[in-house]
């Protein structure tokens, strides 16, 4: 396959995988919506519409305006197809995001080429049906697996799944983009220590993090430091 | 306890079981056409099946994780619904948060878990759990591939052989998301004493560092698809036994 030629099928490919997320996510948020009223049907009783209203307002203030600077902020980092996946199966911040981000590590592809969206597609559907199938198994070996998962010894570990991540994660991008990192990372340490009530809010001053740290990037890159 | 009973009847398993169902058929859609089109593209084989590999082992402890999600909120929403939700667009800080403002909202007035809910009362908490966090599914649907065209043009601008401003975009902002991360163990610590998330990101740093070595200067590149499910794993164990310890 020569460029033009590689071009065309990769426009095929997104353009095909487009209309599938479409028609997927469609189908997906209807079968969202449909089965807690299946449920409802099942125990007999519909859903306390005004209720729901004032419940889907504060939720929306929050989540809704999270899940667009989401979209805004890892669409372009993940790719056509791992976005539709990604944002069906959820777990963003928590695995899917890092998991591409890893498997492109890996892969040593880059950001907006063909070869970076193929990776992360199959690297965010690989992550979501490893996680449907170690759901669906803990579902069925609840019984069993619940003394070992709520052991008081093991608690310490399942409480820290996401420090760890991130810990690694810290070594491996802080340490390929180090002139980029100090300056978030102390600003972002310091607020915390002084402001600690807004440690509840780290999923929005991520933004804050990430815009400084693009910034810093810019300035770099405009002086030609960066490697 | 009996509205438990019936939010753990089969029924209840088969509604989750179709929705799921439907998502793994759209995963595995994706995973062969991605799969092909990447071999179409010539790429190697075995670059694709370490994606695959590592992307695996990466999910498992997270995963974990995420089944003790759906532990913890099973008994007051039974097995079924947290199953559903934690598999399907929901997110592990996200859905214990949101069905408790929900309860509240349905006149639960300690919020979930407080008191016996009813049959209304639990559709209205799954109905705002599933309603309130589909704004990214809703912009995919409707804008990604013009957001994505955007993307792709503007990448397309700089394809004269020089990095552009784009390849580092990226890097810094998933640096900043770590270090606000990294910024509020910190911040837990200083404020509440709990040490333990940032000595757990120490210690998997530290791992991933190890790895890292052994992968770059010892040749041992078998270890990246491993690497950050090893470190995320020696960090748990601290975590294990500093908790021992103290």
């Amino acid at each position: 396959m020569n460029e033009i030629e590689k071009k065309e099928f990769y426009e095929r490919y997104e353009n095909s995988a487009h209309r599938i997320g479409r028609i997927g996510l469609t189908i997906g948020i209807l079968l969202l919506l449909a089965a807690p009223l299946a449920m409802g049907w099942v125990l007999g009783a519909g859903p306390d519409w005004k209720a729901f209203g004032m419940g889907f307002v504060q939720v929306a203030v929050i989540y809704w305006t999270s899940g667009i600077m989401e979209f805004l902020v890892y669409a372009p980092m993940l790719g056509s197809g791992a976005s539709y996946l990604t944002f069906i199966t959820g777990n963003i911040i928590n695995l899917k995001l890092p998991c591409a981000v890893n498997a492109r590590e890996i892969c040593g592809t880059e950001v907006g080429t063909p070869e970076n969206d193929i990776i992360s597609t199959l690297s965010v559907a690989v992550s979501s049906l490893v996680t449907v199938v170690i759901l669906a198994l803990g579902v069925l070996c609840l019984v069993p697996l619940r003394p070992v998962l709520e052991n008081p010894v093991l608690e310490p570990a399942f409480n820290t799944v996401i420090p760890a991540l991130f810990g690694a994660l810290a070594f491996k991008y802080f340490s390929k983009n180090l002139k980029i990192a100090v300056i978030p990372l102390v600003f972002m340490s310091v607020l915390f220590i002084l402001a600690p009530s807004l440690i509840a809010n780290v999923s929005f001053l991520i933004l804050l993090s990430g815009a400084m740290a693009i910034g810093i990037a810019w300035y770099l890159f405009k002086k030609g430091r960066l490697d | 306890m009996e509205l438990l009973k019936q939010l753990n009847a089969p029924i209840m398993f088969c509604i989750v079981g179709l929705v799921l169902a439907f998502i793994v058929g759209l995963c595995i859609v994706y995973l062969i056409k991605s799969y092909r089109a990447g071999l179409a593209l010539g790429m190697d084989r075995k670059k694709l099946r370490r994606a695959m590999t590592s992307s695996a082992t990466f999910t498992v402890l997270p995963s974990i994780s995420i089944l003790l999600g759906v532990i913890a909120l099973s008994g007051s929403l039974g097995i079924p619904l947290p199953w559903m939700r934690l598999s399907v667009v929901g997110a592990l800080h996200y859905e214990g948060n949101v069905a408790d403002i929900a309860a509240r909202a349905a006149g639960m007035e300690g919020g979930l878990g407080s008191e016996a809910m009813d049959g209304r009362t639990f559709v209205t908490v799954a109905l705002v759990m599933s309603a309130g966090i589909l704004a990214g599914c809703l912009l995919c649907v409707f804008f990604l591939k013009r957001y994505m065209k955007k993307i792709h043009g503007a990448a397309e601008k700089k394809k004269d052989g020089k990095k552009s401003f784009g390849d580092y975009l990226f890097a810094a902002m998933f640096v900043g998301l770590v270090s606000a991360y990294i910024g509020s163990y910190l911040g837990e610590w200083t404020s509440t004493g709990n040490f333990m998330p940032i000595f757990v990101a120490a210690v998997s740093a530290a791992a991933m560092a190890l790895f890292e070595y052994l992968a770059r200067r010892r040749g041992m590149t078998w270890l990246d698809n491993f690497s950050m499910a090893g470190s995320m794993l020696i960090g748990m164990a601290a975590a294990v036994g500093m908790g021992m310890l103290l």
